[in-house]
């Protein structure tokens, strides 16, 4: 799908990755955590390559791809439960304060499955917030997000990125950053 | 914030499983009824002949439990596979193998265990004699758990292929056929009074020896499907 | 010497390079497979003498047992190609996997077709449940599972890759239903059934039957390199040397 593709990272970037529909960023940041393989070259986390020590990769990355990864019938809150309980120890605090962070308090002990689109979408990423990974790997966030939700996903990688975090993004539009360097890659 | 052990981690997966599956528990209960739906059908293709049916009791409740075990094998990796679970359990830091290993254990427990339990009903259907029911249920208990492992590998191959079910049967019943030899002839020599052992380690080694392969097998094949 | 086997290996490993070496070997294999069989064929139908219970009947065993080995080998070269493919992560081998899958298919057909005709005049019927023929039925079992699998999957690199680890928790599945079927039969003996056991077998009798078994792997490198290359075309047919080699 593409070639002669390399780049590095670092704390506090973000790599902002566009491109036409259908051209690989999805591919592209699937390769990047470790769920596809490509076929040639490598992807490495702090100098070792990821397929050799999955499990310090994995703990460091989150991803939340088109599919939300939360089980319909579950809360927004058993969810959450289970995601971080598979990770770190946790307090219940952290799973309240991500929730309420992108704003889906009120709907956290419904299942999942009578949220909106839009409201599923901020639980899937709550847990990237909650499990505070230090990459996240986000394709198209904004997807069905308004406004509103649109500027908190923002705000958040500000933050994230701020605290030293870094992040992979693929999304159509601007991604406007107020903190963390932008690292641009268009897919053509 | 330590990082979790992976039995911790498997104790999660498998209150999430459970807590999931309840919420709509009459899914489960299926493959239970098919159990016991396949082996009503002999007699009625057959004949009621006490004599003929108590011949064939260990056949045929070898035969309905392979094939229920089959059918319940759809509602093991599928769910997880089509919502994104699957990915994430993937990209968690725990060994996949073990985290498949645990769902495949809880899978059992709602699906094998039950049918080790309502066995002796069908069982006593076909006139088989009381003192083999107990041998029967151990190497029924022996059984269907490798039975869940072998099919385990089957379905995490078959994860990503559209309306693979019939794809799903053609490869793990012949990969199967050893355990329901081995089952089969230890109710059997229960039933006509002999000694069952020699069967019975062999499913236990069976058990044993897929406990060992299957889950990395199926860690292999899941990564495989979600590529 | 390792040395040089794994430079041999690496370069084999090419598509071009592969390509261009099969399409000289495979002459060599067929010719040798036709002279083979041909030596033995007549051996074993016109030199050995009749046997003294079965008369002529039995010289279906010159078919019969190579056909039932090569499943068995075709069975363990997939497989082994086939995880060749999966670590080593080579293309190559897994074209090889693709190919053999039909061919010892063909191989156990044949085993099941010979061993059932062979049956027919000693048991008055086309079918028994013999360990062997039905481990052989099995083992066709095993590999119609695999091409429907390998067929199932679009993306071919998700093909080689699940039907790899099919045909290896295949492959150490084989013994252990062989030896389950085979245990199964004992137990059910009847005074029929036990004629496609071993007999003691005299020399002239056994060398075409060895030989038989040589000239039939000779003929499934033939066929198998055939098919590779075939496989070969398919998988590269958007690289540059394919149209060089195809011109030629």
């Amino acid at each position: 799908m593409f070639s002669n593709l390399a780049f590095a990272i670092g704390e506090g970037d973000c790599l902002h990755v566009t491109g036409p529909n259908g051209c690989g960023k999805t591919s592209l940041l699937r390769v990047l955590s470790g769920m596809s393989l490509s076929e040639s070259g490598d992807v490495r986390w702090d100098g070792t390559r990821i397929d050799r020590d999955r499990g310090t990769f994995n703990q460091a990355v989150f991803y939340v791809g088109h599919r939300e990864g939360l089980k319909a019938h579950l809360s927004a809150v058993e969810n959450l439960q289970f995601d971080l309980g598979i990770r770190r120890s946790f307090d219940q605090a952290d799973i309240d304060a991500a929730l309420e962070r992108l704003a889906v308090t009120h709907c956290a002990h419904l299942p999942v499955r009578v949220l909106s689109a839009g409201q599923k979408r901020r639980v899937a990423l709550a847990r990237a917030v909650a499990a505070k990974s230090r990459l996240w790997i986000l394709d198209e966030p904004f997807t069905n997000l308004d406004v509103a939700g649109r500027d908190l996903i923002s705000h958040l990688l500000d933050d994230h990125l701020s605290g030293g975090g870094l992040a992979v993004v693929a999304a159509h539009h601007d991604l406007p950053l107020r903190a963390g360097r932008r690292v641009p890659l268009e897919i053509s | 914030m330590e990082n979790v052990g992976i039995f911790t981690a498997a104790a999660r997966l498998v209150e999430r499983d459970l807590k999931v599956i309840f919420r709509h528990v009459s899914e489960a209960l299926n493959p239970l009824v098919f159990f016991v739906v396949v082996a009503t059908l002999f007699p009625l293709a057959t004949s009621p002949d006490a004599a003929l049916l108590r011949d064939m009791a260990p056949g045929v409740v070898w035969v309905a439990a392979l094939l229920s075990s089959t059918l319940a094998l759809d509602s093991l990796f599928k769910a997880d596979m089509d919502d994104g679970t699957m990915e994430q359990l993937a990209l968690s830091p725990q060994p996949l193998a073990w985290l498949l290993l645990a769902k495949i254990v809880t899978h059992w427990v709602v699906s094998g265990l039950p049918l080790v339990l309502i066995a002796p009903l069908v069982a006593r259907g076909f006139f088989l004699p009381t003192e083999a029911i107990l041998p029967m249920m151990l190497a029924l208990a022996l059984g269907t758990p490798t039975l869940s492992l072998i099919g385990a590998v089957g379905a995490a191959l078959t994860a990503g292929v559209r309306r693979g079910g019939a794809l799903l049967s053609l490869l793990v019943l012949p990969l199967s056929l050893p355990t329901m030899i081995f089952g089969a002839r230890a109710t059997d020599l229960a039933g006509l009074g002999e000694d069952p052992s020699g069967p019975l380690y062999l499913l236990a080694a069976l058990l044993f020896l897929t406990l060992s392969l299957a889950p990395l097998a199926a860690a292999a094949a899941i990564r495989i499907s979600l590529d | 010497m390792w040395k040089a086997f794994v430079r041999w290996f690496h370069r084999m490993a090419s598509p071009p390079h592969f390509y261009a070496a099969a399409s000289r070997w495979t002459p060599w294999f067929f010719w040798s497979a036709i002279i083979v069989i041909a030596i033995c064929a007549y051996g074993g139908l016109v030199l050995a003498p009749a046997d003294y219970q079965q008369g002529d009947g039995f010289r279906i065993i010159y078919a019969h047992v190579p056909s039932a080995w090569m499943s068995l080998f075709i069975y363990v070269n997939m497989a082994i190609s086939a995880a060749i493919g999966l670590i080593w992560r080579i293309k190559l081998a897994h074209a090889v996997a693709a190919s053999c899958a039909p061919i010892g298919a063909s191989f156990t057909f044949l085993a099941l077709a010979t061993g059932s005709i062979w049956g027919k005049p000693m048991w008055g019927t086309w079918w028994v449940w013999d360990a062997r023929l039905t481990s052989e039925l099995i083992l066709l079992f095993l590999y119609i599972g695999y091409m429907a699998l390998r067929s199932a999957m679009e993306e071919p690199s998700r093909a080689d890759r699940a039907s790899a680890v099919l045909a290896i928790v295949g492959v150490v599945n084989v013994p252990i239903i062989h030896y389950s079927v085979v245990w199964w039969n004992t137990l059910h003996q009847g005074p029929t059934v036990s004629k496609i056991g071993e007999p003691s077998i005299t020399w002239a009798m056994l060398w075409p039957m060895l030989g038989m078994m040589v000239g039939f792997m000779l003929f499934f490198g033939a066929i198998l390199l055939t098919r590779v290359r075939g496989e070969v075309l398919a998988r590269e047919r958007n690289s540059k040397w394919i149209k060089e080699v195809a011109v030629s």
